[in-house]
Order: structure tokens, then C-alpha cells, then sequence
């Protein structure tokens, strides 16, 4: 059994409100709002204009310079206008509205079938960009990128992320139980472009089923399961690879620092499908839940259905919400209304009652020192807080490693005091950023 | 006996570093203008570095020592101020205009449309962090009071309504506020001017006439009421030339065709939104009445 070395948490998991439901497939929505900026990195920019007959899986934005991957379109139908509509995370962002026509025809070229085996490192890396595909766990990083490491890097092992530890998510879940196949062939695609021997598989272990299946596949691709203790945040890249190699990566040091490459199980899936159907991201597993929901659900939507059309095809809300939230509860962003699109990094959305949301008025630090003890990145977040509270931003930048951070919100969850400790680390590192903005 | 011993040991000791302390204070001094303390005891003490040094004292020491720096920089202090530091150092008098922040925004909570209730840390910068706060209109003010928390003088306070008031009496034109506002709505006004723009927003006008009932629309009414061409539209927001404003009007023709209020004239005491068009409230009144706040 494997497991973080320091610190962390239990949160109660209310997987079981959607962990067995069945994978659904939503129908299409009439309407598509589809964000220009579904990633870590620059925005992409319009290739279609007002009017314009798309089809799906039609290329409707890119980046000139091959800076950030390329935003399809869901479905077929009409370009009605390109415009300021609401983003799940950066509040407004350019998005292209697409009417739907009903037909849902697919562009020439696709669903091809194409075997791996004979294509060449360069050949796949570029089908990866191709077809659009991020990092599906939360973060939205381009895969392209972490899938072509400086030279100088050498990668030993591809851990493969299954964790999935924050509460009610089971999207992950349910891929593994479901398309276990894919998540395997994926990995060994990746395996292959990264010409690493070693790969692990990491699964926490109150998923006893999704174990058992991949176990299957997984014995006859030479790929190791890593049954892991239940421990938030072990599904962070940090600790994933503290807990499975041991290994610890230094202070402002990526994975590829210490010879690792980790990969969601959905971006696995979303790989395989890729490169051997030529199929592009435009549809993701997102998980619906929280009591506020009517019927809590696992469904395939596409990238760009509002997340109301989501959530009425789960029956709708139970009772009014407290809160709305893209992700999970522990570092989810909560909403403001429920117009935004699901996006290549909504990985649930989140109803939660007016009785589950806290509203608690925050109080003095009392060093108490919980958050120290359950930090994994083996932080002071109570000073963190206080410096933040007190502006003294480059005090915490400079000598509490304020960058280091991982905002997993362990500390928030467990301070006594109910102090918004990430939200302090965030002012601070968004202060500091734009006092570097103003010094250069 | 040993009473008496430790009694002379301890004068003894006492005697010889009195004494060798009043020699290095002789031997060891350091020139001080003593002007420098003169002028530091006359300024406000606010600490605001509205003069460009590091607080009061480095004001008192540059002013003092160096003859480029002119005497009118301590805008708290005034005129008062500046003729006092003038006398201490002999150097000319020059004149201090007088400044008073002024908020471009009158989206009260009423007014201004809210698209969801923000419960995090109370402050302007950690509500823009979250999708840019609240108000779905992403120019005006928040509304967390960081410009209160800022203002060295006590100037400013949160009216319930939702938008920071400023005490005309109180406020010294420092500029703190104005640095510390993340979205850059505040700036200093001569309290002289006959009206201001109380917006920010740049939007078309058919998205701000949905998120704010009092914002600017960008509908040039004004820019054509004015007979001294003082108002111009850039980027669907009016902006007053100050100076022809102030030298060259005597009656604000421009508040009388705006059709949302965003133009509005200079009165204190009053919320944006309370002026009554009928009452002779569009005549500036100057300061008589004490105490009061406006925007």
C-alpha cells in the first residue's frame, strides 16, 4: 500500500451518490458556448466568422505560433456570433456560440481507425495537438507540452493518475470501470512517445472495483497498479509521485525534474481515441452531483453544453443551491450562475444545499497548527495567512516559500478558526505577481 | 563593610561612564540642521507619502537640504503648511492646488446589478480575484472598502448602499486611495469643478444599460449640450476637460439632457441618485455645511 509521507486529510467522499450510475450520454444541446481559453496559456484566436457552417469536429480556433492546442467544434451547425460570454473560471471570456442543426455530421477525415504501432514518436505527438488535448484532472495543461520533455530531462516512469481523491467526483472512476481498454492503450502510447519502461497505474483504494478491472488489462501491458491509501490531495502530481516513487520535487522544480510524467486516466482515454480514431476533444465525462441535484449522474457531454442543460438533464435541482461549483469542493471554483459551458477541464459540477455551504464569519488566527500538520507541500500556511492579512506579500514570496503552494485547501478544511487561508495565499501570489508586472 | 563596598564600586562605575558617554556626545556629534526637526514637527504626520518621500521626516530632510525640492509638495498640509516650511528654509512660497479624491462609479447596490453574493476575505483586490468581483459591471467600484482601510486621514467610510463616501473636510488629496483601488477608479478632482463622471465602464451601451441602471452609455448628449466644448466621448465613456470646466462655465447645461444620471453636478451630502432635478441642488454650494460626506 502506498501512500503520501506527510500530512493530509479524510473528507467525507459522497461518492456513493454517483459512483454506480452508469456512464449516460447526453443529448445535444441546442445551443454551444465554446471558450477560446480552455488551458494554461495564452488564448487561442477565432479561425471562423458570424454566419459560418461548422462541422463537427471542425477546427474553430488556434494559435497562430502552435502556442496553445486547438479548440474544436461540438457538433455541426451554425457560427451565430463570437462574443464576451460567462467562463466557469476566468468569470467572462471570448467564447463562439454555435447553433446547433440537428444532423451532428462529422467532419471528412475522422473516426478513421489507425494502429499506433506504425506511427512515428513526432507523427503521434502532433495528432495529440491535433486534436486539442489537455490535461482532463482539473488543471488543463497542454499534453503536447509534458509529452515532449527538454532533452537533457531524462523521464524513467509515466505514473498514470486514477487517484481521484476529491469528494464527489467518480468521473475518473467510472472511465476506469467502463473503458478500462482505452485508459491501458493511452498509457501505452504514452509509454512509447516517452520511451519509459516503468509505469505505474494509481488508484486510491476505496475503489475497489475500478482495481479489479484495470488489474486485468493492466497485467498484460506490463503496466503496475499502485493501490494507494485514501488520502486527500494524494491525486495532486506532487504527491502522486511522492507517494508511489518517493521521490520529493524540489522547491519551484516540475515532475520531469525527478524523471516523472503523470497522466489523468481521462487524458489517457482522450489520447487512445485521439491517435487511433482521430477523434478530437470535444466531449469529456463529467460527474453531476451534490444534494442539490435532483438524479446525480456520470454523462458524456460535449465541450461548450452550459452547464444548466447539464444539470437539467439530471432532473434539475432538488432544492434551491448554496452554491454551484466546477470541480470538486476541496479546489472546485464556484460559480456565479449556471450559464457558463463545461470546458476541457470540468471534471464534475457541484450542487451543493444552503445547509452543506458555510457562511461562518472568519476569526483570528489562533496557531493552533493544524494546517501545518496536514500540509503536504510542508508549508506554514498559518503564516502565510497572517503575512497576507498583514501585506507583507514579498516577506511570504521571499522567505515562506509562498510559490510552493499547491492551493489544495487542506488547511482551509481543517482551520478551527475558519480562516480563508488559500484565498490569503492566492491575494499574495496574485500581489506579488503584479508587482513583478510593475517592476519590469 | 560590604554595603559600603559595592555602594562605591557601583558610584564609582556610574561616575566613569557618565563621564566618558558626555565626552563621546562632544567628541562624537553628528551635524543635524535643526531646521529638519523644525519643519518634521509642522507636517501632518499622516505618514501618506503624497510628496514622492519616504514619509514626513524624508520630506523635512529633502526640503531642507536639497534647494530643487519646492515647498508645496505636502498636500495634506496645505497652504498653512507650505508657508510655514517656506519661512524655516527662505525658499519662495508657491502655491498648493487643492484636491479632494472623487469615486467614478455610482452603482449602489440597488443601481448596480450583482450576479452572486461574495462571503471570502472582505477586501477589493480578493474579490477580483473571483471572477472580478461580484457587480456584473467589471469597471465600477467592488464595494469591499480597501480605499477606506487605506485612507491615512480617516477621510473615508462604507456607506450601507454599497460605495465608499469621502469627507471633503477630512480628505487631503494624498492619493493612497488611489493607488490602493484595483480598478483604478479614483481620482483627484478640484473640488472647484461644476460636474464630474460618475462611470468607469467602457462597455457598449447596450451592455451597460443592462448591468447598471447609472452608468454612462456614451450617448454624447452632454458633449452637445456644452457650449464650451468641454466634453468629449472616447471609448463610449464622456470625459470633461477640467480646466475649461472650471475657468470657463457658469451654468452646467450638460447635467440637464443626461439620461442616466452619470454626469452629475459637485454637491456634498448627497448619494448619487438623491439629486432632485427640480431643486436648486445644480448650483454648486461651496463648503458651509460641516461634516457631511459626498462622493
Amino acid at each position: 500500500m502506498f501512500r503520501i509521507k506527510r500530512g493530509g486529510i479524510h473528507p467525507d467522499g459522497h461518492k456513493s451518490l454517483s459512483a454506480e450510475k452508469a456512464i449516460e450520454v447526453m443529448p445535444v444541446p441546442p445551443k454551444f458556448f465554446i471558450p477560446l481559453r480552455q488551458h494554461i496559456g495564452v488564448p487561442c484566436q477565432p479561425l471562423v466568422k458570424a454566419g459560418d457552417n461548422v462541422k463537427k469536429g471542425q477546427v474553430v480556433a488556434d494559435h497562430p505560433e502552435k502556442k496553445a492546442p486547438p479548440v474544436h467544434s461540438s457538433t455541426s451547425g451554425k457560427v451565430k456570433e463570437i462574443g464576451n460570454f460567462p467562463h466557469p473560471v476566468f468569470g467572462m471570456s471570448q467564447s463562439i456560440v454555435i447553433e446547433s442543426d440537428g444532423k451532428d455530421e462529422w467532419m471528412e477525415n475522422f473516426l478513421i481507425e489507425r494502429d499506433f504501432e506504425k506511427l512515428s514518436v513526432e507523427e503521434m505527438v502532433d495528432i495529440i495537438y491535433r486534436n486539442g488535448i489537455v490535461g482532463m484532472g482539473g488543471a488543463a495543461f497542454p499534453t503536447h507540452t509534458k509529452l515532449m520533455p527538454p532533452k537533457n530531462k531524462m523521464i524513467d516512469t509515466l505514473i498514470i493518475n486514477g487517484a481521484e481523491c476529491e469528494p464527489y467526483l467518480t468521473a475518473d472512476y467510472r472511465i476506469m470501470v467502463e473503458y478500462p481498454d482505452l485508459v491501458m492503450k493511452g498509457a501505452r502510447m504514452i509509454m512509447k512517445i516517452l520511451n519509459v519502461k516503468d509505469c505505474f497505474i494509481g488508484i486510491e483504494e476505496n475503489k475497489p472495483k475500478a482495481i479489479e478491472t484495470v488489474q486485468n488489462y493492466a497485467e498484460r501491458e506490463g503496466i503496475k497498479i499502485a493501490v494507494l491509501k485514501t488520502i486527500y490531495p494524494q491525486g495532486g502530481e506532487k504527491m502522486m509521485i511522492n507517494a508511489i516513487t518517493g521521490k520529493e520535487i524540489p522547491s519551484g522544480k516540475l515532475p520531469m525534474d525527478v524523471g516523472c510524467v503523470v497522466q489523468n486516466v481521462a487524458t489517457c482515454a482522450a489520447i487512445a481515441e485521439a491517435v487511433c480514431r482521430n477523434i478530437p476533444l470535444i466531449e469529456r465525462i463529467v460527474t453531476v452531483s451534490g444534494k442539490a441535484i435532483m438524479a446525480p449522474k456520470n454523462i458524456l457531454a460535449r465541450i461548450g453544453t452550459p452547464f444548466k442543460d447539464a444539470i437539467d438533464f439530471c432532473g434539475g435541482f432538488r432544492s434551491v443551491p448554496g452554491k454551484v461549483i466546477m470541480g470538486g469542493p476541496m479546489m472546485g471554483i464556484a460559480q456565479a450562475g449556471i450559464n457558463s459551458p463545461i470546458v476541457k477541464a470540468t471534471s464534475g459540477i457541484l450542487a451543493l444545499t444552503k445547509k452543506e455551504v458555510d457562511y461562518g464569519d472568519e476569526r483570528p488566527c489562533i496557531r493552533c497548527g493544524r494546517c501545518n500538520e496536514v500540509c503536504t507541500m510542508r508549508l506554514r500556511p498559518n503564516i502565510l495567512s497572517i503575512l497576507s492579512e498583514k501585506h507583507k506579500h514579498q516577506t511570504a514570496l521571499a522567505e515562506y516559500d509562498l510559490l510552493d503552494c499547491v492551493e489544495c485547501g487542506c488547511c482551509t478544511y481543517v482551520c478551527p478558526a475558519k480562516r480563508n487561508i488559500v484565498h490569503y495565499i492566492k491575494l499574495s501570489k496574485a500581489k506579488n505577481s503584479l508587482a513583478g508586472k510593475a517592476a519590469v | 563593610m560590604t554595603t559600603l563596598f559595592i555602594f562605591i564600586v557601583m558610584t564609582g562605575l556610574g561616575l566613569t561612564f557618565g563621564l566618558m558617554l558626555a565626552i563621546a556626545n562632544n567628541k562624537l556629534a553628528v551635524e543635524v540642521d535643526p531646521r529638519i526637526y523644525e519643519v518634521d514637527d509642522i507636517l501632518p504626520k499622516g505618514q501618506c507619502g503624497a510628496c514622492g518621500f519616504a514619509g514626513c521626516l524624508g520630506y523635512a530632510d529633502a526640503v531642507v537640504k536639497n534647494p530643487d525640492v519646492p515647498v508645496n509638495l505636502c498636500a495634506p498640509g496645505k497652504e498653512e503648511v507650505a508657508r510655514k516650511i517656506a519661512t524655516i528654509t527662505g525658499k519662495a512660497q508657491s502655491s498648493i492646488e487643492k484636491k479632494v479624491a472623487s469615486i467614478k462609479c455610482a452603482g449602489t447596490l440597488d443601481k448596480a446589478v450583482r450576479n452572486f453574493e461574495y462571503v471570502g476575505i472582505q477586501g477589493c483586490v480578493s474579490a477580483n480575484l473571483l471572477q472580478g468581483g461580484s457587480k456584473v459591471c467589471k469597471y465600477g467600484c467592488l464595494g469591499y472598502g480597501t480605499c477606506v482601510k487605506a485612507c491615512p486621514f480617516h477621510a473615508m467610510r462604507m456607506s450601507p448602499e454599497g460605495l465608499p463616501l469621502i469627507n471633503p473636510e477630512k480628505c487631503t488629496g494624498c492619493g493612497k486611495c488611489v493607488s490602493a483601488c484595483p480598478r483604478h477608479i479614483i481620482e483627484l478632482i478640484d473640488p472647484e469643478s461644476m460636474v464630474r463622471v460618475n462611470c468607469s465602464s467602457f462597455d457598449k451601451p447596450s451592455v451597460s444599460r443592462q448591468v447598471c441602471q447609472v452608468s454612462c452609455i456614451g450617448c454624447a448628449q452632454c458633449a452637445k449640450q456644452c457650449s464650451h466644448q468641454a466634453i468629449k466621448i472616447e471609448n463610449n465613456l464622456a470625459i470633461i476637460d477640467k480646466t475649461i470646466c472650471i475657468e470657463e462655465c457658469y451654468d452646467p447645461v450638460c447635467l440637464s439632457k443626461c439620461p442616466t444620471k452619470a454626469i452629475r453636478p459637485l454637491i456634498f451630502g448627497l448619494l448619487p441618485g438623491t439629486e432632485n432635478e427640480n431643486s436648486d441642488n445644480f448650483i454648486y454650494k461651496g463648503y458651509e455645511q460641516s461634516g457631511i460626506y459626498y462622493f
